[in-house]
């Protein structure tokens, strides 16, 4: 009865009540979004940098370079000479050395020459069809499968560069000769092939490099190993002696023109930098809160002058202090935790809205329907507390009440 | 039924009241009369236990208020005493009859839905059960305010002023309607007033001064 007559006071003053509800939810649902979103985003970064202890790419910022060949993000620094690049890759400190060369796209896919060791760190097969084994065939991510409605067999004409709109390589067709199982990663929405074709396609294409030897006739759909100063981009190195983690970025520096860059340290970086931006929406999303607790303090309180009669007739029938108390407190909770389910709900469709808008841009996806239960339950206890704190003032001025008097003036 | 001994009671700084021993039997109206200022409302507010006095005894039944605590006499006064205000009060948000239920609940923790319907309808208010009290004439909001404290039978029935703002026809209607409903409840009325036309209906009077 307490509880009705709680839920009954709420909505008999319905704009107060969607006032304070409102600017509650409001709160609830940017700070829930920033959960969600820091958390997922940090988990992407670092499922991403699985199995990579080092990048070894062209000299530049040591972040973009990250970026650029772990996370698929940014333009490349550059490029390095494989031969050069070859001898820290057979180095025997190192584990798995995946060598990375970018040349082109097809409709904003990039196209990515690697071994299929690629595939292997990311923990993804083969789904349908086979590996790439000659030049031009290639595997495509799940989502560009999914996407662009590519199946294996298809053939399409790669684009220069990474924009969509480009130089067509007319003379040469893709081959998709398989399709890559999905993993929720970067390789979801790569289009990957051996690093011949990237050879191959930079070489042919654009007649720029000097051939040499002609020992294998150019059939195209052989593996075709032109001899002319082979560049790739980036190398992901995987060590076996993590000593190297430490040591090579700066006998790297001294020794080549290449750099060495740690994914793990250039994220933490980034994440700090973000991480000003994100505290300061989050404070911003707790004054929207406190704002929310002082709105439903003046409601509450108001309404107290309009309710005196009210509390002092309970009483006369029987009701106690403590129960005049607990209507008060019970009847912010329930703005409260209103507010706080909209919250949540809004906080999702917002990351759902966010995820289209990422993925369109970056390929990357948020999960809006994840809880996280702690930092999320966290948020619902602050909520609470700020309905009891609202509401505190107000209770215990009802709970004071002296009924004879409020009668007697009534 | 409800009996009172040598009571006084003074607010802070202001002069004291001393209030004529009283009794009241069940199905008996004692009227308690008087000019503004000589603390009618005072003395209602005592024997409803909402106010305890500076000295003296309140027996209702054989509950002497004195020996209950503040929690005690909240639950006695909500199953014993039935008070009818001058204004009527309301639960804003709540209805006709979960107004009347309300006050069953408070008492004794159960929903007395079907008798607070039974009261209401014998008050005449069965097509009002569904509205909202601000929609009611103040003639219905007394009526419902009457069925309110005849909710959980009390051994008293204190009206304050009930007819105050009525017409003569009226307040005759009204006061046959409180002095059967106590004889009907097995209930004590005691009615305060500065209404003349009372005086001249009820015999058994005390008059404070």
């Amino acid at each position: 009865m307490i509880v009705k007559l709680a839920w009954k006071n709420i909505w008999f003053k319905p704009l107060n009540t969607t006032l304070s509800m409102l600017l509650l939810a409001a709160s609830v649902a940017i700070i829930t979004l920033l959960i969600l979103l820091q958390k997922q985003f940090e988990e992407q970064f670092s499922n991403n940098a699985d199995n990579v202890d080092l990048v070894l790419g062209a000299q530049g910022s040591p972040l973009q370079l990250v970026l650029s060949s772990v996370y698929q993000v940014d333009a490349p620094t550059g490029n390095i000479n494989y031969d050069s690049a070859r001898v820290w890759m057979r180095h025997p400190f190192v584990q798995s050395a995946i060598p990375l060369a970018f040349g082109d796209n097809y409709l904003g896919y990039k196209i990515v020459g690697t071994t299929p060791e690629y595939l292997e760190k990311f923990n993804s097969s083969v789904n349908e069809g086979k590996i790439f084994q000659k030049n031009l065939e290639v595997v495509i991510g799940a989502s560009v499968a999914k996407k662009l409605n590519l199946k294996v067999g298809d053939t399409f004409q790669g684009t220069h560069g990474d924009a969509k709109e480009g130089e067509k390589h007319e003379e040469f067709d893709y081959l998709v000769t398989g399709i890559a199982s999905p993993t929720g990663k970067v390789i979801d929405n790569l289009i990957v092939c051996n690093v011949e074709t990237v050879w191959q396609m930079h070489d042919e294409g654009h007649g720029e490099a000097i051939q040499e030897e002609h020992e294998h006739d150019e059939h195209a759909h052989e593996v075709v190993h032109v001899e002319s100063p082979k560049e790739i981009t980036a190398v992901l190195l995987k060590f076996r002696n993590k000593m190297g983690i430490v040591t090579w970025p700066r006998m790297i520096a001294q020794n080549t023109k290449m750099q060495a860059a740690s994914p793990a340290i250039e994220i933490n970086r980034l994440f700090t930098l973000f991480g000003v931006g994100l505290k300061t929406l989050e404070y911003l999303a707790y004054g929207i809160m406190l704002i929310s607790g002082i709105s439903i303090f003046i409601a509450l309180f108001n309404r107290l002058k309009e309710r005196k009669y009210e509390f002092a007739l309970l009483r006369l029938h029987g009701a106690t202090r403590l129960q005049i108390l607990l209507v008060v407190i019970v009847e912010s909770l329930f703005l409260c935790i209103t507010g706080y389910l909209f919250g949540t709900v809004i906080g999702r469709i917002a990351l759902g809205w966010l995820s289209a808008a990422s993925e369109e841009d970056f390929k990357m996806a948020f999960n809006p329907t994840e809880i996280i239960w702690d930092k999320e339950g966290y948020l619902f206890i602050v909520t609470l507390l700020v309905g009891i704190a609202a509401a505190l003032i107000p209770a215990i001025k009802a709970y004071r009440l002296n009924i004879s008097k409020t009668l007697a003036n009534g | 039924m409800i009996s009172t001994k040598n009571i006084t009671f003074s607010y802070q700084n202001q002069a004291t009241f001393q209030f004529p021993d009283l009794i009241c039997q069940a199905k008996e109206t004692l009227l308690i009369t008087g000019n503004s200022g000589v603390g009618k409302t005072t003395l209602l507010h005592l024997l409803g236990g909402l106010l305890r006095p500076a000295s003296g005894e309140i027996l209702i039944g054989s509950q002497n208020l004195n020996d209950l605590t503040e929690k005690q006499l909240d639950a006695f006064r909500g199953q014993n005493i039935g008070l009818v205000l001058q204004q009527s009060h309301f639960v804003e948000s709540f209805n006709v009859l979960e107004n009347v239920v309300l006050a069953s609940w408070l008492a004794s923790g159960k929903k007395e839905t079907e008798k607070a319907t039974a009261i209401l309808s014998h008050l005449g208010m069965q097509e009002h059960l569904h509205k909202m009290t601000s929609q009611l004439s103040m003639g219905q909001q007394q009526r419902v305010s009457i069925a309110r404290a005849l909710i959980n039978n009390p051994k008293i029935l204190l009206a304050d002023e009930p007819t105050s703002s009525l017409d003569d026809v009226s307040t005759a209607k009204v006061a046959d309607l409180l002095e059967n409903l106590a004889a009907e409840y097995n209930t004590a009325l005691i009615i305060v007033t500065h209404d003349s036309r009372l005086k001249d209906r009820f015999t058994n009077q005390i008059s404070l001064s």
